[in-house]
Formats: structure tokens, sequence, C-alpha cells
């Protein structure tokens, strides 16, 4: 990209900067995808900040409806330890179906204690510092394969050769899955997350449905060879052992796996991605990490703040409660909005800015915090940490060469297409 | 002003001295004692200020509260003397306390 690239860019900003300023609050919906296909949400959550920070919020998608918006640091953070009053029973999206709909997969991330406890209890060791340090030569081994591997001199999509194959070859690592069928992983992922009723160019229910059958067919089968055998440090072994979980349904089956590929894919992939647009965003911190590679240290909570890879989270209130001065009634839905808590000067001081060497980097809440912290966060730590030893090592230049390609989900913060080249 | 050791999972020391009223994990944040996260700032929301307590210290400190009892079901290798740094405010009555750090935070 050249320099009238970025004055294009600042102009259009500034444009839906002064747009989004002069749309009246009430009718502000963050969860519209558009705002984040277009990169302009951060306006939005930037004004709830300041004139609504719980914002009652409208969506025209049938099954999200109304809804609150949480948009501080402060208020996400009580929200988000407050599991007794902010139930994550309902789903942890704002989409509702209907009861008994296919659609709703049963995973601990959306339970409540105490069935919650005993099932992320069961999944936590495979995370242990233990497994993490045993994991490290495998993780640099594929790292150095794939970039390795990587073209030189003409232009590619990083998210597919890179960010994609890296946080697959983890995931296959994680589950012991099968390498040759390892991008059946973030096929399953994608499958997952998508909804048609936001996304039209997702799949149809009933072929989102049919893919996770045959997710679970697989599984199962792997699941019935790991049984009998001895248990092992994997995934399915530790789920087939596990005395909280080794007798659970297929369907729970089927949703602790969604929530471990999903948890453990897109996010980690959407981090590779988010972190090498970030730098090229911000060139005089590139200078800064070459000439102190340490600083990968602090890099890495750095990209997962900025990239923020699940937007939000939602809660669903289990009594009448008030929040920064609004009347929550029982029942009602809550947003807290990670995505704009990272955003909160209140909370961080010049978050609006990418930087390497900031000096608490891990004050975000892109995890979350509370019981449902995500586990793998380490994990997913370490495979950035190695990345980006591994690049800053290999290439003294790579080049981000055009916009990226944004998903079209106020959800999963990402993106499809970045295009990069490395010279040679 | 109370001082405390912290000792890490490979033996290493780290003493400190704080005001009183300093949380156990200010005190290592704020001095960059290695070994400590505290990534929510002290909210009892991450578990990542995880230390053990021997003993006799364990039973000078307060009782754990519910949120922490709650919080350290998150952590790997649990103990009996498992305490969250955030969660306990250094006093002159406790000038001397030592606590062992785990292999990591979770």
């Amino acid at each position: 990209m050249n320099a009238m690239d970025t004055i294009q860019s600042a102009d259009m900003h500034a444009a839906a900067r002064a747009r989004i300023a002069a749309l009246p609050i009430e009718g502000l919906n963050p969860a519209d995808p558009q705002w984040f296909v277009d990169d302009t949400e951060g306006y939005v959550f930037e004004r709830l900040r300041r004139e609504d920070p719980v914002h009652r919020s409208h969506s025209p998608v049938p099954g999200i409806d109304s809804y609150w918006s949480v948009t501080r640091y402060k208020d996400i953070m009580q929200v988000d330890t407050s599991h007794g009053i902010y139930s994550s029973e309902e789903g942890i999206t704002l989409m509702d179906f209907p009861p008994g709909d296919e659609q709703k997969l049963p995973m601990f991330i959306a339970m409540d204690p105490p069935k919650h406890d005993a099932q992320r209890m069961a999944v936590s060791p495979i995370v242990a510092p233990a497994n993490l340090n045993n994991w490290q030569g495998l993780i640099r081994e594929r790292t150095v394969k794939v970039l390795d591997s990587l073209p030189r001199n003409e232009t590619f999509n990083w998210v597919d050769l890179v960010s994609i194959e890296l946080t697959t070859y983890m995931l296959a690592t994680l589950f012991d899955f099968p390498l040759e069928d390892r991008r059946l992983l973030p096929h399953w992922s994608d499958m997952i997350t998508s909804n048609k009723l936001t996304n039209p160019d997702a799949p149809d229910p009933q072929v989102r449905m049919a893919e996770l059958r045959k997710m679970l067919e697989y599984f199962t089968r792997l699941w019935n060879e790991r049984v009998n055998a001895p248990p092992r440090t994997d995934l399915i072994s530790m789920l087939a052992h596990g005395p909280a979980t080794r007798n659970m349904g297929p369907i729970e089956f089927m949703g602790n796996l969604a929530l471990l590929i999903v948890g453990g894919n897109d996010t980690t992939r959407n981090s590779m991605t988010g972190g090498l647009l970030a730098l090229h965003h911000h060139p005089q911190e590139m200078t800064k990490l070459r000439s102190n590679p340490a600083l990968i240290d602090s890099l890495v909570p750095e990209i997962i703040r900025w990239q923020t890879p699940l937007a939000y989270m939602r809660r669903t209130a289990l009594a009448d409660t008030q929040l920064a001065g609004k009347q929550i009634k029982k029942g009602d839905k809550l947003a807290m909005w990670y995505l704009s808590g990272n955003r909160d000067e209140a909370a961080i001081p010049s978050p609006d800015r990418f930087i390497v060497d900031r000096e608490r980097p891990r004050q975000h809440l892109s995890f979350g915090f509370g019981i449902h912290r995500c586990v793998g966060n380490r994990l997913a730590e370490l495979q950035l940490k190695i990345l980006w030893e591994e690049l800053l090592r290999r290439f003294e230049v790579i080049e981000v060469v055009g916009e990226p390609k944004r998903v079209r989900s106020s959800f999963v913060r990402g993106f499809s297409h970045l295009p990069v080249r490395i010279p040679g | 002003m109370p001082k405390v050791t912290f000792i890490s999972f490979t033996g290493g020391t780290h003493t400190v001295e704080v005001p009183p009223g300093t949380t156990l994990m200010h005190a290592a944040t704020d001095n960059r004692v290695p070994g400590i996260d505290g990534d929510c700032g002290g909210n009892c929301a991450c578990a990542t200020c995880h230390v053990y307590v021997e003993q006799t210290w364990l039973q000078r400190l307060g009782a754990r509260t519910a949120t922490e009892e709650e919080m350290l079901n998150c952590v790997p290798e649990r103990q009996d003397g498992s305490r969250l740094a955030c969660q306990i405010a250094l006093t002159d009555a406790l000038d001397g306390l030592i606590v062992n750090m785990p292999e990591a935070q979770h």
C-alpha cells in the first residue's frame, strides 16, 4: 500500500466518524456486522462509552431483537465477575434460537456453576504448564516448516497460508487428530460459528447441521478408539477418561468439541493476521520490535488486546438488577463489548494506539474475566510468541500490499484475506 | 514496613518491602517480581496471582472469600495452601511472610 492509500483510508475514517456522530443514539446497534466489515465499529463504541455506557440496543435480526450494550471496561468487569446475576446458560452470543432448535450446542462456556465447573476442570489440564512446555518444540517445528515454505516475491493470502495453516496444526496437535485430515478442523469451526441470519454467504442451517453431524461421527470414532486405550494427553483422551466428561451424551460431546475447536481456532487465527496488520499500520512499533526482540513478550498480549478476536460475550440477567444506573430486568440479555472495553481510556492508557512495550499489556478484556476466562489463553500466547520469534529471525521485510477483507460478523472479529508479499 | 519473600518454582527468591495495606499481588507486580501476573489488576477475576502459602502463615491470613475459592478452581495444581495474592493485604503483622509461586500462572 502506498501513502495515497493511507491518506484515502484516513479520509474515509474521518468521514465515517462524522457520520456516526450525527446518528441518533437510540438507533445505534453495535451488533450490526456492517460496522465490522467497514472497520468503523470503533466510532460507535466511542460514542456509547461517552454518552450511554449501558445502552439499550435494537437489532432488526429476528432472534437478536433487544439487548443491552455494555461498553466501559469497569462495567464489563462487573458483569463478567457476577455470574450469580448474569448467567451464561441462555447462550453466549446475542442470537436466540427457538427451544429445541438444533443450532444451539451445549458447551461449558454456556453453562453456570456447578455444571460449568466440573466440565471446565476436566478440560483445563490440557493446557497445564507441563503440557505447554511439551508442545513448544512441536509448535516451533511446524511454524518453521510453514514459514520456510511461503512464496517469495509474490503476493499471497496470509490468512490462508499462515494464520489458518498454523492454528490448524495446533488444533490437530491438541486433539491428536490425523494430520492428513486437519483442514476439516477450520472447516468445522467455520460451520459452527456461521449464521445465515447475519451473514447471507453462510451455509443453510440444514447444510450446517449435516456438516456438524459428520464432525460428530469423526470425533466419535476417535473417542471410541481412545476410551479403551490407556489415558493420553490429547483432548479427546482427556474427555473420554475424565470422570466429569466420560459419560456425556453425543450432543454434549459435540458441544464441547465445538467449543474447543472454535475457541482454539479462529481466535488465534485472527490474532495472527491482526498482529501483522497492526505492525504494518504502526511502523515505528515494528522498528522498536526489530531492535529489541525481547519485546515479543509484551507484543503478544498487545496484539490480543488490539484484535479482540471475540468482540463480545453475551449474558442473561437472572433477576432485576442495576448497572451503571440503568434498570436491567430479569431475562434481559446483555453484550459485554470486550472490543469497546479494550479501547476505554478510563482503564487503559492510550488505548487507541498499538504499543509494543506497554507497561501492563496483559490488562485487557480479550480473554474475559471471572470463571469463564479463556482456558486456552497461555496456549494462544505461546503460538503467537513462537510465530513472531520465527518471523523476526527470517524476514527482514513483510509487506502488506492491499486492504484486508474482514469477516461479516460482530462476534468473530477477523479476516478472510490479507494480501502479503515477502521479498527474497 | 512489612517484608515478603517470593520463592520461584525453580528456587530463586525475591524479597520486597512494601507499605502496609499493599496487596501481596501489587507487592510482586510493583516490584517486577517474575511469576505473578495479576492480569485483572487485582479484582479476583483471573487467578493469575496464584501463590502457595505454608500452613503456619496460612492460619494467620484471613479466610478465602467465596469468589477467591471459585477462582482457585481455575488454577492447575491447586493445593491446600493455595491463595490468590490480590486477596491478601500485607500488614506489619505479616512481616516476614514467605510464599511459593507455581510453575506458571495459567
